[in-house]
Formats: structure tokens, C-alpha cells, sequence
């Protein structure tokens, strides 16, 4: 018999109000892992669309999104003439109507990007991405309803499909690909690409791409692809997003504990008293209360997680969703979760472990 | 064991005196019954006694301590006081075992040590058979044997009691009350029980009459 019995005891002797109070913690859980989860698999996808097999991007300085950056083509072929640097590869991102389809990512790259070599080619082949031929995505394929040899309608002009592959990332699975120059040439963008990725030559650092481009192009900045997540603002925007909802989330969670362990005092005052009368100190008492309301927590962050990977397996076997829901709930999130729902926890406890405390045993005693 | 000068005490903001300048001694061993009507203060003095109420006025000094905080509080109530009350006050659903060793749990007392003794106890109370059960299944009777086994755990050199038979029939009353005065006399304890029972109360080595928050008869 320890405090931690006693605590127990109690909650298993009001399991109504313990899953109550646990249920508002785990669905705080929940939506906090889900939405960052979800939102932390976008940007890790998106962060995989800049990276692939490069080192660094380079982008026009100070632009709120990649989608408005503009980067001349020339520079390419001088990163490319730079001993530090083993390939460079614009990219072109632009958005595109369908039949249908509002919206559909267009990826402006060359033949030789490392995507579309490396892509598992479900029809046609790398060769016939020329001109204004596209390769479609398989789940743009589906949607598009084309295959290899159709031609497909996307925005102002009509395209031949050249082949179709099968992408890990649900942006670049449901996207269009397009001969870069083909793809400027739609966008009015003649002679720039939105991001140029930078794979480094053997040996070489990273200063020396960032050094070239401040001195030679000073309207353009050149970032590592870990300093590019933490620092574009897009990224930073999902981010907080993620938190600040799940943070909302929380906020309902701890009400719902406070609410439980406000019931759980008062209705057992002369316990409490009594426990008092035995000798046991405040911060004993508030102990008690702060582990009834931790051991809830727990509960409640069991629950959360087991309701947000239900959730997220659910939504990851849904056909229409499949590539796009990459879920990144990593140990990092769901310590960040729980140690939100601990915080929760204990500031939801503390008034009624205040009250508990401080209740003067002899009056509470009288108290019917 | 229980030293008391001229304490006084008031609720409500002074509106309800109930302690008006009461002065007692009471010594190591000694039996003590406090009687009088409802009202006149036998319960708050017990409280005082204990350190769970603050005397507006007036010394009290309990088995040789000055009660000046929670530490002071916390300590007398873990190693030199006993309470037990009208109601036996065991959690409902902890098994008469676990409910005795509360104060073990507070004083941060041995478990082996504290069920040997609990063992010694519950068979000198007649409560050894029901302790695996839980509080709802005992009758009155064990409810509150059961109560003076948990106010007896840490061995307190005082026991206080507030009407410790007042909610049993007349059986229980009488074994529970002669239980409850031979535990304290086999180890020296000094009692000082309220009670409204006269018949009870001069088994007692003395008996105090209070009016009106005032002592107005110690007769041995």
C-alpha cells in the first residue's frame, strides 16, 4: 500500500470520470500527433521534392514562397562550371488547371533530373520527355484518366503523354512533369527556374556555393537543405500551425482534467480530511491529486496515441489520399505531445491540489 | 500530555465563540472524558488538541510539542496522535487493510513493521478476519473497531476520540468502548474522549463537564 495505491484506488473506484478526464487528454493527444503528424509529413515531402540528391537550393533572396522565386537559368550553367559543384538542376513549380482538377503541381525539370531517372516507369520512358510532352504522375494519371500516347489538357494548351511513373511522394505521384523550357514557356517564366538544388563535388563545402552566390548573384541566396526547412516560412507557418491547434486541442484537455480532479475533490472532502487526520502533510495531499490527475494523463496519452496512428492508418488507406498522407510521428512528436498533456495534466491540477491542500481538516469534516 | 492555558476560540469571525479562556492538564496515562451538551465546545477542543484547529488565544502544548505550523501539525499528527470519531470515516472502497495503513503511508512507516502490527491489533480488536474485505461489507460495529486499529497504527502516546461509540447500538458501543480502554491502558496511552454517554464517561479516570465554552466541573 503506497500513495500511488490510494491514488489509483480512487480513480478505479470513478472510472467514469477517470475516462472522461483521460479522454479529453488522449483526443488533445490525438489531434496535436494527427495535425502534426500530417502537417510534418507534407513538409517532409515537400522537403524531399527540393532535395533530391542535393546538397543545398538556391532561390531568389526573400520571397514568402518558392512558387514566386525566380531564379535565372544562367546561373545554372555557372554552378555548373564551378569545381564545387558535382550537378546542378533547376526546377520550375507552377500550378496548373485540368478537366476536373483545379489544381494540379506542375514540375518544370530537365530530362536528366535525378526524379525522373529515378522513378519507377509505369509506361513510356525517359526518352520521350521532350518538347511539350509531359510525364504524368500515376495517381495524375488516374485522375487525368490518360496513359502513355493520350493527350491531356493542362491549362491553356494541350500535351502528349509520354509516359507515366510510379513517385514515393504523393505531391510528385499526383503531379505533372514538364520539359523545363516547355514549362517556362507556359508560365511565362522564359529563362528561370523557381529553385535550383545543388549537389556538391567530393570534398567540397557547402561555404563555397553560399560564398559564390552571395559575391556573383547577391539577389539570390543559397541555403543547406536543413537550414532551407528551418528557415522558410512556409515551413514555419505549417509548423506553429500544427502546434498552436494541437496547443487548442490541449487547452479543451486540460478543462476536462481540471473538471475531473475539481469532482474528485469535492466529493470525497472528508477523505481528504481524514487523510489529514492521519498525517498526511499538503504537499502529501497535493500529491495525490497532482498523481491522480499525471496517471490520467497517462492514460489519456496511451489513448491519444493509439487514436491518432488508428486515425492516420485510416486515412493512408484511403485510395484518393495515398502518397499525400506521409504521417511523421516520430519520437519527437509524440514527446513534445506528451510532455504538453504532463503540462496540461498539472495545470489542470493545480487549483484542485490547491483546494485539497488547503482544506482545514476539522471544518471538513462537518462538511455534509 | 496535553497542556492548555486560557485558549479561546471563535467562527465566523469572531460572531461564534465556542472556547471561552479553557485551561487543562492532562497527564501521561491518564483517562479523560469530556462531557456536555451539543455545542459547548467538547469537539473543538479536541480539534485544538490536536492542532487541526488554531486557538484565536492561548497556549496549547500537546505530547510536549507547541503547534506553530504544518510541520509541527504534521508531525504530532503522524507520531503522537490518535483521532477517532463518531463516524469511522474508513474509505469506502480500500479494504479494512488498506484503510489502517494510511497513516503508515503518511508517516512513510515499514510495511512489514506496520502489518505486524496491524496483525497484533486487528486480533486484539477482533477485526482479523475482515481485513482483506472492504469497508461496504463490514458492519458498524467493524467499521469503527476498524477505526480505532487505523488511530492506533503509528502507536500514538494520545488518543482523542469524539463520540468514538456514539453511532453504535448498545452491544457495539459497550465492546468497542471497553476495546478501546484497554488498548490505551496496556501501553500507557493517555485518552481524552468526547462523549455524551455519563455511563461511559465515568469508566474514565476523570470527567470534565463544559458549558457554554467553558470547563465547569473536573472531577476524577
Amino acid at each position: 500500500m503506497s500513495l500511488w495505491s490510494l491514488i489509483f484506488t480512487n480513480l478505479r473506484r470513478h472510472r467514469v470520470r477517470t475516462a472522461i478526464g483521460a479522454t479529453g487528454i488522449a483526443l488533445g493527444v490525438a489531434t496535436m500527433l494527427s495535425v502534426v503528424g500530417l502537417l510534418g509529413g507534407a513538409v517532409k515531402m515537400f522537403e524531399r521534392i527540393l532535395r533530391n540528391d542535393a546538397e543545398m537550393v538556391v532561390f531568389e533572396k526573400n520571397v514568402s514562397d518558392l512558387f514566386f522565386s525566380n531564379v535565372p537559368s544562367l546561373i545554372v550553367d555557372e554552378l555548373e562550371q564551378q569545381a564545387f559543384v558535382k550537378e546542378a538542376q533547376p526546377v520550375l513549380f507552377a500550378i496548373v488547371t485540368a478537366p476536373g482538377r483545379p489544381v494540379v503541381t506542375c514540375f518544370g525539370i530537365r530530362a536528366e533530373d535525378g526524379r525522373l531517372k529515378k522513378a519507377e516507369w509505369l509506361s513510356g520512358s525517359v526518352d520521350g520527355f521532350q518538347g511539350t510532352d509531359v510525364v504524368l504522375g500515376e495517381r495524375a494519371a488516374d485522375f487525368l484518366e490518360a496513359k502513355a500516347g493520350d493527350t491531356v489538357e493542362l491549362g491553356q494548351g494541350k500535351h502528349l503523354v509520354a509516359g507515366v511513373v510510379r513517385m514515393e511522394n504523393g505531391f510528385e505521384n499526383g503531379g505533372v512533369f514538364m520539359p523545363l523550357a516547355a514549362c517556362q514557356h507556359a508560365f511565362h517564366k522564359e529563362g528561370f527556374s523557381s529553385v535550383v538544388t545543388v549537389a556538391l563535388a567530393d570534398g567540397s563545402d557547402s561555404a563555397e556555393v553560399k560564398d559564390w552566390i552571395a559575391r556573383e548573384h547577391p539577389k539570390m541566396t543559397a541555403l543547406e537543405n536543413e537550414e532551407f526547412s528551418r528557415s522558410y516560412s512556409q515551413f514555419k507557418i505549417l509548423k506553429t500551425t500544427a502546434w498552436v491547434v494541437g496547443g487548442c486541442a490541449f487547452l479543451l484537455g486540460g478543462l476536462s482534467v481540471t473538471n475531473t480532479m475539481i469532482l474528485s475533490v469535492f466529493s470525497r472532502i472528508k477523505e481528504i480530511a481524514i487523510a489529514r487526520v492521519c498525517g498526511f502533510s499538503r504537499t502529501q495531499v497535493a500529491g495525490m491529486i497532482f498523481g491522480e490527475s499525471i496517471a490520467v494523463c497517462a492514460f489519456g496519452i496511451l489513448g491519444g496515441w493509439l487514436l491518432s496512428m488508428g486515425g492516420l492508418h485510416l486515412l493512408r488507406s484511403i485510395p484518393q489520399l495515398q502518397g499525400y498522407i506521409e504521417p511523421n510521428v516520430g519520437w519527437q512528436e509524440l514527446s513534445g505531445a506528451a510532455a504538453l498533456a504532463v503540462a496540461t495534466a498539472l495545470i489542470g491540477a493545480l487549483y484542485p491540489a490547491w483546494y485539497a491542500a488547503r482544506l482545514n481538516p476539522a471544518q471538513a469534516l462537518r462538511f455534509e | 500530555m496535553v497542556e492548555i492555558k486560557d485558549v479561546w476560540k471563535s467562527f465566523d469571525r469572531g460572531r461564534i465563540e465556542v472556547l471561552k479562556g479553557v485551561d487543562l492538564q492532562v497527564r501521561r496515562g491518564e483517562t479523560v472524558a469530556l462531557c456536555g451538551t451539543s455545542g459547548c465546545g467538547k469537539s473543538t477542543l479536541l480539534n485544538v488538541i490536536a492542532g487541526l484547529e488554531d486557538p484565536d488565544r492561548g497556549s496549547v502544548r500537546t505530547a510536549g510539542r507547541t503547534i506553530g505550523g504544518e510541520r509541527e501539525r504534521v508531525d504530532l499528527l503522524r507520531h503522537d496522535v490518535g483521532f477517532v470519531f463518531q463516524l469511522h470515516h474508513l474509505m469506502p472502497d480500500l479494504t479494512l487493510e488498506e484503510n489502517c495503513l494510511v497513516p503508515v503511508i503518511a508517516a512513510g512507516g515499514k510495511r512489514a513493521d506496520a502489518l505486524a502490527r496491524l496483525a497484533e491489533l486487528a486480533e486484539a480488536t477482533g477485526i482479523a478476519g475482515q481485513l482483506k474485505q472492504r469497508v461496504r461489507e463490514l458492519s458498524g460495529g467493524e467499521r469503527q473497531r476498524g477505526a480505532l486499529v487505523r488511530s492506533l497504527m503509528n502507536e500514538p502516546s494520545l488518543l482523542l476520540g469524539d463520540e468514538p461509540t456514539g453511532a453504535l447500538d448498545e452491544a457495539n458501543r459497550e465492546r468497542v468502548f471497553a476495546m478501546l480502554l484497554d488498548l490505551v491502558r496496556a501501553k500507557g496511552r493517555t485518552l481524552v474522549m468526547a462523549t455524551h454517554d455519563l455511563e461511559l464517561a465515568m469508566r474514565c479516570d476523570r470527567v470534565i463537564r463544559m458549558r457554554d465554552g467553558r470547563i465547569i466541573s473536573d472531577a476524577a
